[in-house]
């Protein structure tokens, strides 16, 4: 829990809604205070923002049965076409979370350097397979005394050179490589 | 068939006359049914206990189109037996004529332990026809849990399903007394209203226990359950209200008809 | 007739079906303070299996038996019956989303006439238990099955579900679940006993607080199940 993936979803939706249409489903336990946030936080209206229920099996709701998560991008598709990207964030963290291909065609996968900077090193399909990863808060990282090199060394092996991108919501509040990145993806075809 | 046991009919055949005055061309009864007119309503009157094991009776209620009726009872409807004893019946068979009206509005049905019984009632709506029918099921007397009750409804509109619900409560009854039937209520019931002029209401919940809920085919639900048949009506009565139903179905006058005879019997069994 | 694999694969919790999102009413009673141990939970269950479970397994054998027939299927009156025994609009959605959810799998599992017909049918889409039936039916499945599955659904959704909620032990909840099995048996066998019938005539049971428990549960601000 708290590895920031809300507030990095809120940075990406500042960042891109100005030239691009978004929506967000999200898969966490889902409040109407996370609703203001991220309304607050970007320009993205109540309506662009859809919360599916897990039944307190968010993997499965993102890898294993996704038909939930599927219905809720096309119900967006259908009612805010032409949308140029949908942000599926999923709930819970954990290593071994990954999303199914047959929902999203990119995977961000986003680790706290709070968790420790041996995180990398013990890898899981999340850390391996994601298109990107994000170290977030990197800011805490003297605080909870995680080496960033050590975290940069064991990503890059288990990633086989994957982007890794570093990020620090309180130094970059747009999330300026998180964003670039996006963006380079949006110019590839799925797939 | 236990001695003793009744078999009757009751007949209404309600009809509007020129005048726009609902007349009773039929007002038919026998025990342990009786019916009589007063205050612009039907009453239902018991000439006899019960019902008891192995009775039957049939009411059958024809509103004419136009028409308007209203049946009251003048006392709980108490289904009495031992356990093991025969199913009692009671079947209202109700058609009601284009924009005629109907308003079922009878004291609960008390289902005292031992009681096997059976309450089936069938409505079946012409064109524009409008529909208030309480159903009020108290499990079991002071103390002491219920026999064995079914209670079904269908009603239907110009020939399509509106409602079908059966409720089957008491010993035999799988998980009845359980957290995704009653819960333990002491009395459940229901109002169904349909009024085709009426506009299409939201579902509200008036706490965990009572709520609105608009039917799929028109017309809307107020289901509860309650501690005890005080409480079932004060939530009843509330779901009207937050289902902007109360006033949806108008009680119309209703007079005696100079020929309509009444065959109500007098008390066979107090 | 033994057991067959296809009628496996659609009652197993692991397809790809959307149930793991849904407790069938447990999110609610347990909120309510109405499930709190295992012996409420099986209350829970046998009052739902014979009233929705009746209902929906008895719909799901009468499709599949109209399905597997010739001529035009009646997919709007099987509605009509199936809404007519739901007066909660909450259940009637969510036995909607289901039905979405399993009608989009078993369309790429048994693609055919029966379940695109049936993607064509409604906009809102149709009940859990009619597609369950199409499916079922498509999957060259009898109705008999198809009431054994949804008869199966009634309760072992709602047992998972309440697993997770309330962390059971998982093998007391199994144990419960065998000893329900002669009642799953009997309902399923009861409602495949009525898929010749007339739709108007398939059995109802009404489950009072699963219907106003599913209004409760969707007015929440926060749910962990979709129902």
């Amino acid at each position: 829990m708290g590895s920031g993936k809300t507030a990095l979803v809120a940075a990406l939706c500042r960042s891109l809604a100005g030239d691009l249409a978004l929506a967000v489903v999200t898969n966490d336990i889902y409040t109407t205070e996370d609703a203001d946030f991220l309304r607050q936080a970007g320009v993205l209206a109540g309506e662009r923002i859809v919360a599916v229920e897990t039944g307190c099996c968010p993997h499965t709701a993102i890898r294993d049965d996704i038909g939930a998560n599927l219905e809720a991008v096309e119900g967006l598709e259908e009612r805010l076409a032409p949308l140029d990207l949908v942000l599926v964030e999923s709930g819970g963290d954990n290593l071994t979370a990954t999303f199914s291909r047959g929902l999203v065609d990119r995977q961000i996968f986003v680790l706290d350097v709070a968790g420790g900077d041996k995180v990398p090193r013990k890898g899981g399909p999340g850390v391996t397979g994601a298109d990107l990863l994000v170290v977030n808060k990197v800011d805490l990282a003297p605080a909870v005394r995680a080496d960033l090199a050590v975290m940069a060394r064991d990503a890059a092996a288990r990633r086989g050179g994957g982007p890794v991108v570093f990020c620090s919501l309180t130094d970059d509040p747009a999330a300026g490589a998180v964003t670039s990145w996006v963006r380079a993806q949006l110019a590839v075809p799925p797939g | 068939m236990r001695a003793g046991a009744l078999r009757a009919g009751a007949a209404v055949v309600a009809r509007l006359g020129p005048d726009g005055v609902t007349r009773l061309e039929v007002l038919r009864s026998s025990p342990p049914l009786g019916l009589r007119q007063a205050a612009g309503s039907l009453w239902m009157v018991g000439t006899a206990a019960g019902p008891l094991p192995g009775d039957r009776v049939t009411l059958r209620i024809d509103v004419g189109a136009g028409a308007a009726v209203t049946v009251r009872s003048t006392a709980a409807t108490v289904a009495l037996g031992r356990s093991g004893s025969a199913r009692s019946e009671l079947l209202v068979e109700a058609a009601v004529g284009a924009h005629g009206q109907l308003r079922w509005l009878p004291e609960p049905t008390v289902a005292t332990a031992g009681c096997h019984h059976r309450g089936l009632a069938r409505v079946s709506l012409a064109a524009g026809a409008r529909l208030v029918w309480r159903d009020e099921l108290v499990l079991g007397r002071h103390g002491e849990g219920p026999g064995r009750l079914t209670s079904r409804i269908d009603v239907e509109s110009d020939g399509s399903a509106v409602l079908r619900q059966e409720l089957r409560l008491g010993p035999g009854a799988p998980g009845w007394e359980g957290p995704a039937v009653t819960g333990g209520a002491g009395a459940v019931g229901m109002v169904v209203v349909f009024d085709p002029g009426h506009p299409p209401t939201t579902a509200t919940c008036l706490g965990p226990e009572c709520a609105t809920l608009p039917l799929a085919a028109g017309g809307v639900l107020i289901s509860a359950v309650a501690p005890g048949a005080s409480e079932l009506r004060r939530r009843l009565d509330a779901g009207m209200v937050a289902g902007e139903v109360a006033g949806g179905v108008e009680g119309g006058p209703v007079r005696h008809s100079p020929e309509l005879s009444d065959h109500g019997g007098e008390p066979a069994r107090r | 007739m033994s057991l067959r694999a296809a009628a496996l694969l659609l009652a197993d919790g692991r397809f790809p079906a959307g149930g793991h999102a849904h407790s069938g009413g447990v999110e609610a009673a347990v909120a309510r303070g109405r499930v709190g141990d295992l012996d409420d939970l099986v209350a829970f269950l046998r009052g739902r299996l014979a009233t929705a479970g009746l209902v929906d397994a008895a719909l799901a054998a009468t499709t599949c038996h109209r399905a597997g027939g010739a001529g035009v299927l009646p997919w709007g009156e099987l509605v009509a019956e199936a809404d007519a025994r739901q007066p909660s609009p909450a259940l009637r959605a969510s036995a909607r989303v289901q039905g979405r959810a399993l009608l989009r799998v078993g369309r790429r599992a048994w693609p055919g006439p029966i379940l695109d017909e049936l993607a064509c049918a409604g906009p809102d889409g149709t009940p859990h238990s009619v597609v369950l039936g199409a499916c079922a039916a498509a999957a060259g499945l009898r109705p008999g099955d198809a009431a054994a599955i949804a008869a199966h659904q009634a309760v072992a959704g709602p047992a998972s579900a309440a697993v997770r909620l309330l962390g059971f032990d998982p093998l007391a909840v199994a144990a419960a679940l065998a000893d329900l099995a002669d009642d799953v048996d009997r309902v399923a066998a009861d409602a495949a006993r009525t898929a010749g019938g007339s739709a108007a005539d398939l059995p109802c049971g009404s489950a009072l607080l699963l219907e106003l428990g599913a209004e409760d549960h969707a007015a929440w601000e926060v749910r962990l199940f979709a129902s």
